[in-house]
């Protein structure tokens, strides 16, 4: 599979080369340049910034339900409304994104880490070791992670601790890969082997040379493992196994007012459903970014 | 040829055999081991040694495995307590109905990415290119629910064009109500086109870029003789290694499709067996799943050798490595 994919990757025509040749910091020069990428790192920063500061400025309850007060529509007192249960819709939805970007970052670090770690190992020491690595991570990817989750999700109750090491260990299997594709061919480099041969430990020179010289395709890959985080547990949420209630997301939010899509409550959908693809919508244009920025492959795996 | 079919397939066997045994992992996660997952919390110890003894769960864990293992080659593949019905019977009913939604849905993606991909490629950097490109963008970002959900809003309780539920029951209701099953296909294939397009996009830019296109029209080939001829035929290969491996991806998207629609297949049955605990069914979707997955990407990467004889090359010299 990995030799079909090697074949597969030509060079992207008309690719930032110059990044690439002339190393360093450039990236960063490239990355700033690229103006939908710099327009999502905004997006992303403000999203944090509502989501994590908000509550500080704009004080509601979202802990005890109010009878009586449930499914106002936007009006003054509530900018959003409230929902079902009468919390505060714009409260909430800073609330709800403080989990989701919680579980969206904590899974994504969990996944690169467990795929840099296993790629580069597996890349590095090569023969029957790497098959046999690499072969558990083809039968991982065989399950659908849907399925995976669901069935975690019903053996061990979800939090947001949980979550992330739930969506996290079933995320790490495409970073495996791409480390690893990068770790096979840094190996017989120069560096690398005047390194071996004067002695360097082999878990030094796999950190300071294969994980280091792969940090472009790490750092594009960790962007999208963000965004597709964020899609995932919206879609447990829906399926009902996110997390349980007072705490919320955006996926839970989403989900629990598509009950009330017949009765018109507009303002308990499109909040969190368009602050989700807002969202992943502003990871994947920064993933964009860097890549270009990089120099890499266009085609995700 | 032959050495590259020996070694993918001994790959394959051996991947089927680590699939199964990360579901054999699976069943052991549970809290208590299977047999109090399926007795429930008030078994007493006695009832529990009965279980393990009849269900040959009370040796070593590899002669358990070993035991599973060759129930599951005889197609037995567990007894579903909830449901009352053996596994394999519930997956004989429901996967061809799974099999029928996303195998349509894919076509569809298939045969409507292709095209539009194209049409992007040849339109790189045009205004055309970035309206289409955006809109994908934004598919591919957006849940895959809440697409079927805005499609019922929009299509179904506004507009009243088609049913908001699946066909029930079996094949022939299917057919003699064919307007319920377009809001699921729809879903499917919009969430497959939004992921395959950038894709395709891409794959064709490569190709256009490489020398023989420049030969061909210098030769003074017309262009859609070079699109269709030359370049298409080339950007082609790819999609199928990209179906190979996208079949997990497809199936997700159609567990939450078939949940949204009521649409009675695999992915129903896997959600309805989570919500119920009945975990002999759900293991036993992912065990299916999985193996369907590892002979479709052998399949993709036998035939993707087959049209790009450039890949068997690659892969023999690989082997040497």
């Amino acid at each position: 599979m990995e030799n079909v994919t090697a074949v597969l990757s030509g060079e992207e025509p008309g690719g930032t080369g110059e990044a690439e040749a002339s190393g360093g910091w450039l990236w960063l020069r490239a990355f700033a340049a690229n103006r939908l990428a710099v327009a999502g790192l905004v997006v992303v920063v403000v999203l944090t910034l509502f989501s994590f500061l908000g509550p500080l400025l704009y004080h509601t309850d979202q802990i005890h339900t109010r009878i009586g007060m449930e499914t106002l529509p936007p009006g003054p007192g509530h900018p959003l409304g409230t929902d079902d249960v009468g919390y505060d819709q714009l409260g909430r939805l800073m609330v709800g994104g403080q989990t989701t970007l919680e579980v969206a970052f904590g899974a994504a670090a969990v996944a690169v880490l467990v795929g840099v770690a296993w790629g580069a190992v597996a890349g590095y020491v090569g023969g029957l070791i790497d098959g046999l690595m690499m072969r558990i991570v083809d039968a991982l990817l065989a399950i659908p992670a849907l399925l995976l989750l669901l069935y975690l999700a019903t053996v061990f109750r979800p939090d947001v601790l949980m979550l992330i090491i739930v969506v996290g260990l079933t995320a790490w299997l495409v970073p495996a890969r791409l480390v690893r594709a990068e770790a096979l061919t840094l190996r017989s480099r120069e560096y690398v082997l005047a390194a071996k041969t004067m002695g360097v430990r082999t878990p030094t020179v796999i950190v300071r040379h294969i994980v280091a010289n792969s940090i472009g395709t790490i750092l594009v890959n960790a962007t999208f493992q963000v965004a597709d985080a964020i899609l995932v547990v919206a879609a447990l949420s829906f399926l009902g196994l996110g997390i349980a209630p007072p705490a919320t997301n955006w996926g839970a939010m989403l989900s629990n007012g598509l009950n009330y899509t017949y009765s018109g409550y507009w303002w308990l959908t499109y909040p969190p459903g368009v602050a989700i693809v807002v969202t992943v919508v502003a990871f994947n244009l920064i993933g964009d970014g860097l890549r270009d920025a990089f120099g890499l492959d266009t085609r995700r795996q | 040829m032959i050495r590259f079919l020996v070694r993918r397939c001994a790959q394959a066997l051996l991947v089927l055999l680590l699939v199964t045994i990360i579901v054999f992992g699976l069943s052991r996660l549970l809290p208590g081991g299977p047999a109090r997952a399926i007795l429930g919390v008030h078994a007493t110890p006695t009832n529990i040694a009965a279980f393990n003894r009849e269900n040959g769960l009370n040796g070593p864990l590899p002669a358990q495995y070993w035991h599973w293992l060759s129930g599951v080659l005889t197609g037995n593949l567990g007894f579903s307590y909830v449901l009352n019905q053996p596994v394999s019977s519930l997956l004989a009913q429901r996967l061809p109905k799974t099999a029928f939604l996303a195998g349509i849905s894919v076509v569809l993606a298939v045969l409507i990415a292709v095209p539009v991909g194209l049409y992007q490629a040849v339109r790189r950097g045009r205004a055309d290119d970035y309206a289409v490109t955006t809109v994908t963008f934004v598919l591919y970002s957006t849940p895959a629910f809440w697409v079927a959900l805005l499609l019922i809003d929009i299509l179904s309780v506004r507009l009243h064009v088609f049913p908001a539920e699946a066909p029930q029951g079996s094949f022939s209701t299917i057919f003699s109500d064919p307007s319920a099953m377009v809001l699921p296909v729809l879903t499917i294939t919009l969430v497959t086109i939004a992921a395959f397009s950038r894709y395709i996009r891409s794959s064709v830019l490569d190709e256009l870029a490489q020398d023989y296109v420049r030969m061909a029209r210098s030769k003074g080939t017309s262009q859609p003789g070079i699109l269709l001829r030359h370049v298409l035929r080339n950007a082609l290969s790819p999609v199928v290694t990209l179906l190979g491996l996208s079949l997990p991806f497809i199936l997700s998207g159609t567990l939450i499709t078939e949940y949204v629609f009521n649409y009675p297949g695999v992915g129903l049955l896997a959600f309805n067996a989570a919500t119920s605990q009945d975990y002999p069914v759900l293991l036993g979707v992912v065990l299916v799943v999985g193996v369907a997955t590892v002979a479709g990407s052998l399949l993709a990467d036998i035939a993707y050798a087959l049209l790009d004889p450039r890949v068997q090359l690659a892969s023999d010299a690989g082997a040497g490595r």
